[in-house]
């Protein structure tokens, strides 16, 4: 069985980067500057200051949360919307296309998310191409740039809206025609047939769509970066990013990991059960 | 307006009840939002590619075609400053080692899972999902951290924690394309080998492997791709100008002043991608066929 020996070890190894890695979050939180290594040493002082400037009066950082939670539910309702309809179009009625559309709908995922905003970076710009066209509706010397909560929303969106698209598509994709006809069959309408059997059958693919877009955008600062240098605009990920240029940030860094963790475990446990339910089915 | 679009496709219906075409009715607001979106993902990419060969400084006033931010401008441009050929050269320099750690790495990963059943297994598989989702700020600041206190003078900031952190956070994805491709196998070949005289090491080096290797050659083209284009990890575990990569530099000069040397030096990172993803694809074509399964864009989409 020198088979299973050599898988074990060299299974044990990134078994090992793993964990260091999933444990790393909750055992390095709280060492800075002085690390404790020791659980019972554990000073719980800068993780207290930290939680409480998100409730309270003085909260700096409870505008930042509530915004990110307003941000990502808006982005993900909107990359849902569109999403949908685009994965519908693709599975059902782009006949011949649908190779193209579907080689179109994956390209902006190889093509550096950095990238893809600086081009709009570019675009938005108040003299730029957007206001030109916008200019008769009033938007001519809009400053797009400046901690717009539309443009960050939107940056949000085109961001992440290809991995919404994608599941969406696979499960519609897998539909087969037969149930559809079925329900026209059975005296449904175009649109009942639409909301009582496609929707039900791709619900398990919107949900994981939904937190697959939504789980990336809680830990996002680089849109923000980019489309709006305004603290207006400032998300989770901003107040994160920023401790990192401060001296001495690591502390308050790792409490705000701490807490975004915390966020986002529930969608992330649930996306992972999912996963394994439905590895678990395919056996 | 909506009014108007729905009755000219209820007759529509009328005229095609008796035919049945997937949708019941031509889909005009559809293809309208599909178009609609492919324009929009797509067109700001194209534009900034282009305004890299523009004459002047501007990224959004055409002056004219020239290479000034390429190679003519003798201190610009992308191909004559040190600073950015150095952040192409970390680019390439992490993608190709992060993917030769991770490939190898991620392969026996999910032989392991997939052979071998157990609380061991799922637990492994568990947690390499786990950073499968995880937002990637959460990953990057808590290695960060774990370099600067536990393993402080262990793994220098720079290259080597850089390196560690791409290779934690890409390891997931050799894992679950290869193990999807093994799924599909099957554990049939290898029983036959061993039924034959092979033993478990030679049933696997000389079956099983070739027999997964369009999806390997997936996995080197993806986590390259993705190493190139990868920021915030990155980022978070840089030390100095030196371990700067094409993706911060990007991001450090979009926020102060670009020029089109930023759109040129995006362009690079574009094109590398694209032709990897592309030459992967191609080759995973290639080596499949004649095996089962479908192959092709289906599986990449598939993820």
């Amino acid at each position: 069985m020198g088979g299973t020996l050599w898988i074990l070890v060299l299974f044990v190894v990134p078994l090992y980067v793993v964990f260091s890695v999933a444990f790393g979050t909750v055992d390095t939180v709280f060492r800075q500057p002085v690390p404790y290594y020791a659980p019972w040493w554990w000073s719980f002082s800068t993780f207290d200051d930290t939680l409480s400037k998100f409730y309270g009066e003085g909260g700096i950082y409870q505008a930042a949360l509530v915004r990110t939670f307003v941000y990502v539910f808006l982005a993900s309702l909107i990359c849902l919307v569109v999403g949908y309809a685009v994965a519908y179009y693709t599975a059902r009625c782009a006949a011949r296309y649908k190779g193209l559309i579907l080689i179109l709908l994956v390209s902006p995922l190889w093509i550096s998310y950095l990238m893809r905003i600086y081009a709009w970076q570019g675009l938005l710009e108040t003299n730029g191409p957007i206001n030109f066209l916008l200019g008769p509706f009033g938007f001519r010397d809009t400053n797009w740039l400046e901690g717009m909560h539309i443009t960050v929303i939107l940056g949000l969106v085109y961001g992440y809206i290809p991995f919404m698209i994608l599941p969406v598509y696979a499960s519609l994709d897998r539909i087969q025609e037969s149930m559809l006809e079925a329900g026209r069959d059975l005296g449904a309408s175009g649109r009942q047939t639409f909301w009582r059997v496609t929707l039900p059958l791709s619900r398990p693919a919107i949900l994981a769509g939904i937190v697959i877009v939504s789980l990336p955008m809680f830990g996002d600062y680089y849109t923000n970066d980019l489309l709006s240098t305004n603290p207006r605009t400032s998300m989770f990920g901003n107040l994160i990013s920023v401790q990192r240029e401060a001296p001495g940030g690591s502390t308050r860094m790792a409490s705000l990991v701490l807490i975004l963790s915390l966020i986002v475990l529930i969608p992330m446990a649930y996306y992972l059960r999912e996963t394994r339910r439905a590895s678990e089915r395919d056996r | 307006m909506s009014v108007a679009l729905e009755s000219r496709s209820s007759e529509v219906t009328q005229q095609k009840s008796g035919r049945f075409i997937g949708p019941w009715r031509k889909p005009y607001t559809l293809r309208a939002v599909t178009i609609g979106y492919l324009l929009w993902s797509l067109l700001p990419v194209v534009i900034a590619v282009i305004f890299s060969f523009n004459e002047g400084r501007s990224r959004i006033f055409w002056q004219g075609f020239s290479l000034r931010w390429w190679s003519q401008d003798p201190t610009d441009a992308l191909l004559h400053d040190p600073a950015m050929l150095q952040a192409m050269r970390q680019t390439f320099t992490l993608a190709i080692l992060t993917v030769l750690i991770v490939v190898p790495l991620g392969t026996l990963f999910a032989i392991g899972i997939d052979r071998w059943h157990g609380r061991v297994p799922r637990t492994a598989n568990f947690g390499m999902l786990m950073t499968f989702v995880v937002p990637e700020i959460i990953l990057g600041v808590s290695l960060y951290i774990l370099f600067t206190n536990l393993l402080k003078g262990l793994v220098p900031l720079g290259t080597p924690a850089q390196l560690l952190g791409l290779a934690t956070f890409q390891l997931s994805y050799p894992v679950v394309i290869v193990r999807a491709r093994l799924l599909g196998i099957g554990p049939e070949y290898e029983e036959a080998a061993m039924d034959l005289g092979a033993t478990p090491g030679q049933s696997i080096r000389r079956v099983l492997l070739p027999l997964l290797m369009p999806a390997i050659m997936a996995s080197v083209a993806l986590v390259f791709a993705d190493v190139v284009d990868d920021f915030v990890t990155v980022q978070a575990l840089s030390s100095e100008a030196s371990s700067e990569t094409l993706a911060q530099k990007i991001y450090a000069a979009s926020r102060a002043s670009p020029t089109p040397e930023v759109n040129a030096a995006a362009t690079v990172m574009l094109i590398t991608t694209l032709l990897v993803v592309g030459l992967g694809l191609l080759l995973y074509r290639r080596l499949s066929r004649g095996q089962e399964g479908t192959g092709g864009a289906g599986d990449f989409t598939s993820l």
